[in-house]
Parts: structure tokens; C-alpha cells; sequence
């Protein structure tokens, strides 16, 4: 079998163990050119014509990158102009080790048909492979594998009128390269005499001999340490290693997140750019802790890295100082420096360019979106054209004589402020996968007409004689549940939940599923929703509409009249719903006493067990927080925002929301029994006691006593929280108790123990009631579908750590979803503001900062911060209390709770960070707050009070 | 970084080999005088030897005895030196025994132990150099032992461990796969019917990939035979030419 295979030993030192491994060589891997009629190949993928159009190359040839040229050039080579390219196991092996975001980048080009990439597996080839010489580093074993490789390939493609061409942008291997008279060249080099795409040239890194260009001899940070001492100081105690999350309201200070044993982490405090020491946002660092006496607390200054590029030297002594003063008051904080970074998590940014005001020059400074990310200096030749449009840059390196990263230019999403820019940019930075997708996940679609078969009948009960109907917002195609309610003939009551069955159109691995698995939600942005299957299944054959026939999986109980459950039984089953209802039109039929049809009874029967269930779900302790929740009417030509309001609730809502938690409780318990290791479950743990701190002192400045022993005490004394002629008090109270809640979590039941839910004060919860929009719900249905039999189970499915790294990317989705959410009820906002002009409106104080305050506008559901301080003038005197918290504002004190009125209006001087601004009316304070804008609405400028 | 690339995306094993490839098997037999069989075998890089008495007497309790049949003493042991690391009890551990007990059931099946009733078979088989698939080299080696001791046999026993890796089955492991976390198994067949001897299997693994695992187990095991068949046939012809 292996008789044609010759048989070398490579014998490997690592640390005191000597390990011997089997290295076999073949002679049957093939070249994978068209062109070569040697190879016995069954397939190709390198065109024999491989032309391109460049002054250098002009004859048919392939490019094979070494290393380096794929780690820092991805962005250029991934560009469809060029193809035929050759990719060595040894450079894939290397990137692999090297950059994890890469080596992904990397494989989906090698698998992407039409970029005609080959990956050569020349480690296992009986003429390619090389062993190390005595004395010879791994880099240079390999760079010189390398060109062993492409030697082979050049002579074995002479016959055949190609050539093979490395690139590199290593001088030494060049060379070396040349002795062998191999065709070699740079890669920018390269890159610039193609005449094919002549922008390209901007997206080219920068290479070590212009780094050195661009930036002044003085070395401005302290050297990184090799990883060799990183690890053993690490080892040995003097360093600490965690993640650096850089600070969003002040670019001179970062907190790094040390993981301990077990659960417990640490932070520690960053400030000043030294200490910083070019760490950016999310890289895993090293960090030593300075001596005690030098430790800090956080400041609550706000300071923002902007005006003109900082030409190196370092004018920032002054921001830094009053960093350092404002923190010196309160006791200190562990503080430490960054030593060494051991892992760079850098990812292309989306920002704008900030022109130089050299005309001529080539060098820009990029500003990110993302305040937590510094700005980048860039070279591009078409600045002119980048003005005003969203942009995306990546960052190549960040040498310590450097004030700015250095990165390059990858592409340009459109014009600033346009929507579509806009959403692009939300949507890229909190990583929404948002493609259309794919005809190898279409392929996965039922095929259209669609209908109920006999064999779907199988294993599923006919429920489609029952009244079932579905009540949802206004406007809502995507309906995943539906409800029914009847008297038996025992006198009790039989209340059905009708979930969309999605799993059964999803079938787990296909291409379909895992693109829904990925994509782990629906991400409902204003006036736009990108979905997470595609649109057949979710507003179609998977939306349980009115007056079809729907395949629904089904929880059925059995209640009497005290909503207590006597029966519960799952089923797949067959539904057709009698009406789609919305809230307010339930709410009508409700109210409506002419109204006697049976799907108006039913609805009456609901609404009757959830006020119970809703009422033995408070006594037992479970939380109703607040949070405003707005939307907004759009325009339905223009797509644009024309009014705005906070939601409304009705029982209905109420009456929906009640039946799915009794599902998703009643799901979780009968999985988590039949599955005890791999069910997938909901937790929220309970908030750490300090979390409560800013509730409870709120609430004491107003006399009010909050009980935040467990989550029983703390919504008693939210139910009882009220002050005098303060009527808004209680919701404001609710509103700060949701900020110090934790968030909630998918797990595995297999990896944890504690399971309970704290807001529900459920001991088990789960999701199981929207499988079109979350894809922990697809799971739940398989998992329940396998314990009634209904179904079968599959490899990953009962897989504990599979499903916890599934976790893992959910609730990083459902995380970053919500901030696009977020990020996109700003945007929106901030539309609709700018239409209005400037308003005068009435706002509550909800939390009091050290420089400003932040105010709540009730009417809007809109926070924002009235800022006390600003850098062209001098600020008044500003007292701040951290026990109130209060701030004294000349005469004035402002505490939480206060009434106050501002003018809200659009700040678009910053195009990038347009936002909102909010001035004080009143209380009037001179020389801070401003005149109410006149009653004439499209006022455009504030007229400050002097 | 996440541990090794046990099967690249061009099909290649870390050793260069594809999925069903066995590692390079080379053996000899008759390697001792003194012992009635013996064998010598290597599969990659684990080399087992495998010694043979009997059939003799019962020594010890000569109530052990079985009147129909022969019984067959199995000792498995690992040399100090077979590991990376010096290995402190050659044999007598919990995983020796297990072992030891694994191949007593592995010959128990094969050799036709009713024609020697009241006696006994010694089977010793010691790991030299270890580098994944102990079990399955030593039932190799053990079954040219046995053949060269002259002790009938129903057919060849061939052994082979398989593991299952993106949905692909890998056959013959080596260290390094067996420890990068695959789910392995083993599994011992007499070829030319079919038969299983053994299966032997820790890992987790879904139902629904067991049956193509134990499909490419049988098919590697025959794969094996092949090689053993010709390392026996090769030693007749040397052994018919000495003696002429
Ligand atoms: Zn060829």
C-alpha cells in the first residue's frame, strides 16, 4: 500500500520530551495545473492561460505568497483580480499558528472556486520536502522550503510556457531566491505594476522600509518583551495576562481583565499612554502591577483623542496630568503597565479619514468608529474622493517610535450619514453576518409548491379543527407562536402553545443550518430586519399565518381554573390558525362584551389565566424592570423616521409573554430530565451585592428603602417605592435596576450547575417559543423532538462540548445584536432630531457624573448627558459627592431623581459621531444653561445665554 | 492555537498519509530459537515482540484445567523504554491486565483450542517501542507467533485501530492522533469470514457513525491480513529453502 512511499523520521525537541513522528512522502500529489500533462490529476484548478495585466509579468504565470505576504497582505490578495495562485502547506501550516482570523480568510479563498487557489501539500511530496540543517532556524527551514517548492514547480511547469512566481517582501529570501534563479518579487512591487486594478496600491500594508519613513526617530513607548519572557513571568507571578478593553470615554485609559482560577477575575487599571504601551482594544496582553503607592481609581473624566494629527511628541503630558489629579482623590485601584502584547485581536475598523492639511501628502489619520479603537495613519493617493465616506482600515503594526498605529486602506462602504452607509457600518461593526445568503444554503429550501404530505403526518397530531390564533405587534410576518384555549368536558381547561416548527425544515449540518447557526439570530434594526433563515421559511412556510396549514410543534396543558397544570403534553402536530391578531386588536375583541365567537373566548380564557399565572409569578419573586423601549414610525416612501414613541403596553402583551415563559418553563424541565448532560438552557445569575450600590443610594436620597436580598425583597420594595406627587418615581427606579442586572445566558446543562433564572425566579428556563429568529430555539425542538420520539438525534446534538461552543457564539450574537439594536435606535434618533430642529423638553436626572450629568427625556425614551465642562473655556466650579451622588454646579446641586429641562437638538459637527446634544434650561444657572429655543421649530442654533 | 490539524482540507493526514492508509507494516518470525514461536513486528513506529510456548502441561493449579479445550495465558508488558517518558512498571498495572485480558479473549476466539484439551498456550508480547495502536500491533504480532509456533488456527486474527475525525474514519492511528482527540476504536477480525474477535472502544461516540468506523476498521484489518499473509508465506519459503 505504501510501497511507492519512501520514509524519513523527523524527530521534533520540544521542551525535555523528544518525540518521534512518522513523516511519509508521496509521489501522487499532483500539481493542479491545467497545463500539465505529467500530473495524473482528476481535477485541476490553476488555468493554463493564467494571464494578468501587469508591466512586470506580462507572460502566463502563477503566484505563489510566502508567509508573510499572506499574514499582512490578505486584504490585497483576496482582491479578485488576482487568481492562480499557489498556496505551500508550509505557508498554510505557518499562518495557521500565526493568526487565527488569517488562516479562516485563507481558507475560505482557497475554497472560493472562482479565485483558482491550489494549496500544494509539498511537506508530504517526495521532491519537495526538506529537513532542517543543523544550526538552521524554523523560519529558515521554511523560507527555504519554500523556495525548494517553487524551484520544483518552475521546472516541473518549464515544459508547459508557465512560470511561478514567489513573492515576498523579505530581502534576505529574495536574494536567496534570486542565486536559485527563481522569478521573485516583491509584493508591493508586484502589486504596483499591475495595470489591472491600479487601486490596489492603497490596500497594500506597509512594509518595514516605509514604516521607517513615516515615523521620527524618538522612541515614544517602552519595548514589548519577547513571548519567551512574558510566559515565564507569567509563570512566575510578575505578570499577570488578560484581555485590555480600552475605555470608551477616555482614550488614556483601559482596564485588563484577568481570568483567575476558577471563576474569580480581577481587573486592572491602565492609564496614561506609556503605561498603555500600544495595546488597542481586545488583545490579549501582559500586564505588571505598579507598586501600590501608585495606584489609581478610574476617572470620570471624559477625554477624547481628537483636533490635528500629534506629531510624536507627546502634548497629551497635560491631558495626562489631569487624569492623574482628578484620580489621586479616591483611594486606588490595582494599576499596572502593559508589558507585552501575546496576542493582537486586530480586525479590519470602520471609521472615517481625516485629510491632512498638507495638501500633498499621502499620509492621513483614520478615526474608527469605535471610540475604544485608536486612530490609524494610513497612505492613500485618492484621499480626495475618501473624504466624507465611511471607509474601512486595517491596522498592519505599531512600532514604538510611533504615535499611530499604521494601517492601510481596505474598501469604502459609501457616503457618510446616508442610511444604507450607516447600517452597513452598524452592521460590520458589531459583526452581523448580513450577506444575501448563499444558493448552496438556498439550495436547502423546501421546493415550492409546498404541501403537507402523508409522510409529514406521521408522528403529528391533526390539531387543525382547534380555534388557534396568533397575537403579535403590528406589522410582525414572521409569527412563531400561536395560542388556543377551550373548555373539556371535565370542566377544565385545555390551553395550547403552537410554536412554528422549524426544525423540521432545518435539518441539522446542511448548509442551511449551519448558516442559521452562525448567524444564531434575527437582528431587528428600525425599519429593517436581516434574518436569520432565509425569507421562504420566515415570513412563509414557517410563520403560523391565519387560514393555512402550518406544521407547529405543541405544548398542551391541562388546567383548571386556578391555572394550575394538571397535564402537560408535547406533540408535533398540524394547525391552522383562525386569526393573526394584533395586541390592541385582541385587546378589543377582549374588551368587546357583544363579542361571543369562539376565537374571542378563547381569548378571554387566556387572559384569565395569565392575570393568575402572572400573580403566583410575582408572588414567587420574579422581577418587572423597565426599560423604555421606543420606536418609530417610518415613513413608508422615504424610509425615514417621522415620529417616535415609547412602546405601550397592554394585558394582551402581558398575556402572550406569560403563556411562553409557562412553555419555555415547562420545555426546559422535560429536556433537562431526559437530557441531564447536553439539554440547552437559559440561566441569569443573580447580580454581585455592589452591583445594587448606585440603586440603593438613589433611592435613599429620596427616603425610599430597597431590599436587594434576594430577587423576592428587591421587587416587594420595588412595588412599594413611591414618593409623593413623583409619579414617574417608580418607573425611574426600575429603569436603574435594570442596569445593575447580569446578563442572560444560553448553557449547556452538562457544563454548569447553577441554572437558575433570577429575573423569572424560575429554577429551569429555556428558549423554545421563537425557532424562527433564535437558533438556541431549533435546538430546544430537536432535543425535545428526540424525547417524545417524534424525531432522531444526531452526533453533535449530544455533544456537550459542541453545544457549549454553540452557546458561546449565541450569546455573542444575541450581545452584539442588541447593541446594533442600540446602535441603530440612535441612528435613528438622531434622524429624527435633525428634522426637528431644536426642542425643549422636560427630563429626569439618572445618573450624576463627575463633569456632567445624564438626563432621561420620558417622552422620547431618550438618554443623553448635559456636559458641565468644555475645552475652549473655562468650566464653572464643579463639586462632586460621590456618597449622593451629587454634583454642585456653582449654586446649583443636582442629584439623582431631579426634574430638569433641556433643549435636545443634533450635533453634527463630528459627521462620525453625530449625536445628540443636550443643554440645561432649567434650572437656570448663569453661564451655563441656555435660553428655551423659540417656539419656532426649525430654529437652528442654540443661543447661549451669556 | 487550536491543537493539530488531525486531517487537512487536501486530504492529508499529519504523518502524510490519507485517510484509509495503513502505516508502513514490516515482520519477521522465528526471531527466538529457544521459544516455540515467535515474532517480530512493526506497525510505524510501535514495535511489539511476541513470544509462543505450548501447547504444554497446566503448571500451577492443575485445576485450571479445561477438559474440552486448551486455555490460553496471555501477559502483556511495555518496555521502560518504549515511551518518550521512562515508563516506571513495565507490567502488572491496571492497564497491562486490561490488556493482557483483552488479547486472551482475542486468541480464545481464533485458536482452535479444542484440539489441545487439558493444556495450556503462553502468549507473551511485549511493546518495544510505543507510537499509538499498542492493542492492535500486538495481536499482529502475537497472531505470527502463534503461526510460527505451529498451533492451528481458525484464520488469521488481524487488528487495526480506527478513529473518526470530521466525518472520516482514519485507519491505523498513531500517537499523536490517538491523544488529539479522536474518538478511537479497536477492533480485532478474522478475515476471511468475517468474524469480529474483539471490538474495544472508550470514547464517545454517535450511533449513527458506528457502523461506517467498524466498516473501515474490518477493511483495514483485511488490509493488514494481506501484509501478514505475504510475511508468512516469505518465511515458508525461506524456512522450505534452508532446509534443502
Ligand atoms: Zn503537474
Amino acid at each position: 500500500m505504501l510501497k511507492s512511499k519512501t520514509f524519513v523520521k523527523k524527530t521534533r525537541a520540544g521542551g525535555v520530551m523528544k518525540i518521534v513522528r512518522e513523516h511519509y512522502l508521496r509521489d501522487d500529489i499532483w500539481c493542479g495545473s491545467e497545463a500539465c500533462r505529467e500530473c495524473k490529476q482528476e481535477s485541476t484548478v490553476l488555468q493554463a492561460d493564467a494571464c494578468i495585466e501587469s508591466n512586470l509579468c506580462p507572460y502566463p504565470h502563477y503566484v505563489v505568497p510566502d508567509t508573510n505576504v499572506v499574514l499582512h497582505q490578505i486584504d490585497v490578495l483576496e482582491d479578485p483580480v488576482i487568481r492562480n495562485v499557489i498556496i505551500l502547506q508550509t505557508v498554510l501550516q505557518e499562518v495557521r499558528h500565526r493568526s487565527a482570523p488569517v488562516y479562516k480568510r485563507l481558507k475560505d479563498m482557497i475554497q472560493a472556486k472562482e479565485k483558482l487557489v491550489y494549496t500544494f501539500t509539498n511537506e508530504h511530496h517526495r521532491e519537495t520536502y526538506i529537513e532542517r540543517e543543523q544550526g538552521e532556524s524554523a523560519n529558515d527551514r521554511n523560507d527555504r522550503a519554500i523556495r525548494v517548492a517553487v524551484k520544483w514547480y518552475s521546472q516541473h511547469l518549464k515544459a508547459d510556457g508557465l512560470k511561478v512566481v514567489l513573492l515576498t517582501d523579505d530581502q534576505g529570501n529574495k536574494e536567496k531566491a534570486e542565486e536559485n534563479s527563481l522569478v521573485v518579487y516583491k509584493f508591493d512591487e508586484y502589486v504596483k505594476n499591475l495595470t489591472a486594478n491600479p487601486e490596489l496600491v492603497d490596500r497594500l500594508a506597509l512594509s518595514k522600509d516605509d514604516k521607517a519613513e513615516i515615523i521620527s526617530s524618538k522612541v515614544l513607548f517602552p519595548e514589548h518583551l519577547p513571548l519567551s519572557k512574558i510566559q515565564s513571568g507569567i509563570k512566575s507571578g510578575t505578570f499577570l495576562q488578560g484581555t485590555f478593553k480600552a475605555s470608551r470615554d477616555n482614550y488614556l485609559e483601559a482596564t485588563v481583565f484577568v481570568q483567575g482560577d476558577g471563576a474569580e477575575s480581577t481587573e486592572v487599571l491602565i492609564q496614561g499612554l506609556q503605561n498603555l504601551n500600544r495595546a488597542v482594544h481586545q488583545d490579549v496582553v501582559a500586564v505588571q502591577l505598579l507598586p501600590r503607592n501608585q495606584w489609581v481609581s478610574p476617572s470620570s473624566v471624559v477625554l477624547q483623542d481628537d483636533g490635528a494629527a500629534k506629531d510624536d511628541d507627546m502634548d497629551e503630558d497635560e491631558e495626562e496630568k489631569a487624569l492623574r489629579i482628578s484620580a489621586a482623590e479616591a483611594a486606588g485601584k490595582p494599576t499596572g503597565k502593559i508589558v507585552g502584547i501575546i496576542k493582537r485581536n486586530w480586525r479590519p475598523f470602520c471609521g472615517m479619514l481625516n485629510v491632512s492639511q498638507i495638501k500633498e501628502s499621502t499620509r492621513h489619520l483614520f478615526t474608527p468608529a469605535d471610540r475604544r479603537i485608536p486612530r490609524i495613519r494610513i497612505e492613500t493617493r485618492q484621499a480626495s474622493t475618501l473624504v466624507g465616506q465611511r471607509i474601512m482600515v486595517a491596522i498592519d503594526g505599531w512600532p514604538k517610535n510611533s504615535r499611530y498605529p499604521n494601517g492601510h486602506f481596505v474598501r469604502s462602504l459609501g457616503s457618510a450619514g446616508e442610511k444604507g452607509t450607516e447600517e452597513a457600518v452598524l452592521l460590520l461593526e458589531h459583526d452581523v453576518p448580513h450577506q444575501a445568503f448563499s444558493q448552496n444554503v438556498l439550495s436547502f429550501l423546501p421546493k415550492m409548491p409546498w404541501g403537507i404530505t402523508p409522510e409529514d403526518m406521521v408522528k403529528r397530531q391533526d390539531l387543525r379543527h382547534l380555534t388557534v390564533c396568533s397575537v403579535d405587534p403590528p406589522g410582525c410576518t414572521d409569527i412563531d407562536d400561536a395560542l388556543h384555549c377551550r373548555e373539556l368536558e371535565n370542566g377544565n381547561l385545555e390551553v395550547g402553545v403552537h410554536i412554528a416548527d422549524v426544525s423540521h425544515f432545518i435539518r441539522p449540518g446542511n448548509a442551511l443550518d449551519k448558516e442559521a447557526a452562525n448567524r444564531g439570530t434575527t437582528v431587528y434594526l428600525c425599519g429593517k430586519r436581516i434574518d436569520m433563515v432565509p425569507e421562504l421559511l420566515s415570513s412563509n412556510l414557517c410563520s403560523l399565518r391565519s387560514n393555512v396549514e402550518r406544521l407547529a410543534f405543541s405544548c398542551i396543558w391541562e388546567m383548571n381554573h386556578n391555572a394550575e397544570i394538571l397535564k402537560t403534553q408535547f406533540t408535533k402536530s398540524v394547525i391552522n390558525s383562525k386569526a393573526s391578531l394584533t395586541y390592541a386588536e385582541a385587546q378589543m375583541r377582549i374588551d368587546d362584551t357583544n363579542k361571543k365567537d369562539d376565537i374571542t373566548e378563547s381569548l378571554r380564557g387566556l387572559n384569565k389565566l395569565a392575570k393568575i399565572l402572572k400573580r403566583k409569578r410575582i408572588e414567587n419573586g420574579a422581577l418587572t424592570l423597565s426599560s423604555l423601549e421606543v420606536r418609530f414610525h417610518i415613513d413608508s416612501e422615504t424610509h425615514d423616521p417621522i415620529d417616535l414613541q415609547t412602546k405601550e403596553l397592554m394585558e394582551t402583551n402581558s398575556m402572550v409573554e406569560e403563556f411562553m415563559l409557562l412553555a419555555n418553563i415547562s420545555v426546559a424541565q422535560k429536556i433537562y430530565d431526559e437530557f441531564p448532560d447536553c439539554a440547552l438552557l437559559r440561566k441569569h445569575p443573580a447580580p454581585p451585592p455592589s452591583n445594587y450600590d448606585i440603586l440603593l443610594k438613589a433611592a435613599k436620597s429620596m427616603n425610599v428603602e430597597i431590599h436587594t436580598d434576594s430577587a423576592k425583597a428587591l421587587a416587594d420594595s420595588l412595588d412599594v417605592a413611591k414618593v409623593d406627587g413623583f409619579s414617574y418615581f417608580n418607573t425611574l427606579l426600575r429603569i436603574l435596576a435594570t442596569r445593575c442586572m447580569m446578563q442572560a445566558v444560553y448553557f449547556c446543562s452538562g457544563m454548569d450547575s447553577d441554572f437558575h433564572h433570577y429575573g423569572l425566579a424560575s429554577p429551569i428556563y429555556t428558549h423554545f417559543t421563537s425557532p424562527i429568529r433564535r437558533y438556541a430555539d431549533i435546538i430546544v425542538h430537536r432535543l425535545l423532538a428526540v424525547a417524545i420520539g417524534a424525531d432522531i438525534t444526531y452526533p453533535d446534538l449530544m455533544d456537550k462540548h459542541k453545544q457549549s461552543a454553540l452557546c458561546n457564539n449565541l450569546n455573542y450574537r444575541h450581545k452584539m445584536s442588541q447593541y446594533a439594536q442600540r446602535a441603530s435606535v440612535a441612528f435613528h434618533t438622531q434622524l429624527f432630531f435633525k428634522s426637528r430642529g431644536i426642542l425643549n423638553e422636560e427630563g429626569f436626572v439618572l445618573f450624576v457624573r463627575k463633569n456632567a450629568i445624564i438626563v432621561l427625556i420620558p417622552k422620547f425614551g431618550l438618554e443623553g448627558t448635559v456636559f458641565f465642562d468644555s475645552k475652549d473655556k473655562a468650566g464653572p466650579s464643579l463639586v462632586f459627592d460621590e456618597e449622593g451622588p451629587t454634583l454642585k454646579v456653582e449654586q446649583t446641586t443636582f442629584h439623582i431623581f431631579d426634574k430638569v429641562k433641556v433643549t435636545i437638538s443634533l450635533d453634527d459637527s463630528n459627521i462620525q459621531h453625530q449625536k445628540i446634544r443636550m443643554a440645561l434650561t432649567e434650572p437656570v444657572i448663569p453661564g451655563v444653561s441656555v435660553a428655551a429655543p423659540d417656539v419656532e421649530p426649525q430654529a437652528k442654533k442654540p443661543k447661549v445665554d451669556h | 492555537m487550536a491543537g493539530l490539524e488531525l486531517l487537512s482540507d487536501q486530504g492529508y493526514r499529519l504523518d502524510g498519509r490519507k485517510a484509509t492508509e495503513l502505516r508502513k507494516v514490516q515482520a519477521r518470525m522465528g526471531v527466538f530459537a529457544q521459544a516455540d514461536g515467535s515474532a517480530y513486528l512493526e506497525q510505524g513506529n510501535t514495535k511489539a515482540l511476541a513470544v509462543v510456548y505450548g501447547p504444554h502441561e497446566i503448571r500451577g493449579a492443575r485445576s485450571r484445567a479445561l477438559h474440552d479445550r486448551a486455555i490460553i495465558n496471555c501477559q502483556y508488558s511495555m518496555a521502560t523504554f518504549s515511551t518518550a517518558e521512562r515508563k516506571r512498571r513495565p507490567h502488572g498495572d491496571r492497564k497491562s491486565t486490561e490488556m493482557s485480558l483483552h488479547l486472551k479473549q482475542t486468541f480464545e476466539a481464533a485458536v482452535l483450542t479444542q484440539l489441545y484439551p487439558r493444556s495450556q498456550i503462553d502468549i507473551y508480547v511485549k511493546i518495544l517501542q510505543s507510537d499509538g495502536g499498542n492493542y492492535s500491533v500486538c495481536v499482529n504480532a502475537a497472531t505470527l507467533a502463534v503461526i510460527d509456533a505451529g498451533i492451528p488456527m481458525r484464520d488469521y486474527v488481524c487488528a487495526c485501530t480506527v478513529g473518526f475525525v470530521d466525518e472520516t474514519s482514519l485507519a491505523d492511528l498513531c500517537y499523536a492522533e490517538e491523544s488529539g482527540g479522536v474518538s478511537s476504536l479497536a477492533l480485532a477480525l478474522l478475515p476471511r469470514g468475517g468474524q469480529i474477535a474483539l471490538v474495544q472502544m472508550d470514547a464517545r461516540l454517535h450511533q449513527d457513525h458506528l457502523d461506517t468506523l467498524i466498516e473501515a476498521a474490518m477493511t483495514a484489518c483485511k488490509g493488514v491480513s494481506k501484509v501478514l499473509d505475504q510475511v508468512v508465506r516469505q518465511h515458508l519459503q525461506e524456512g522450505s529453502t534452508l532446509r534443502e
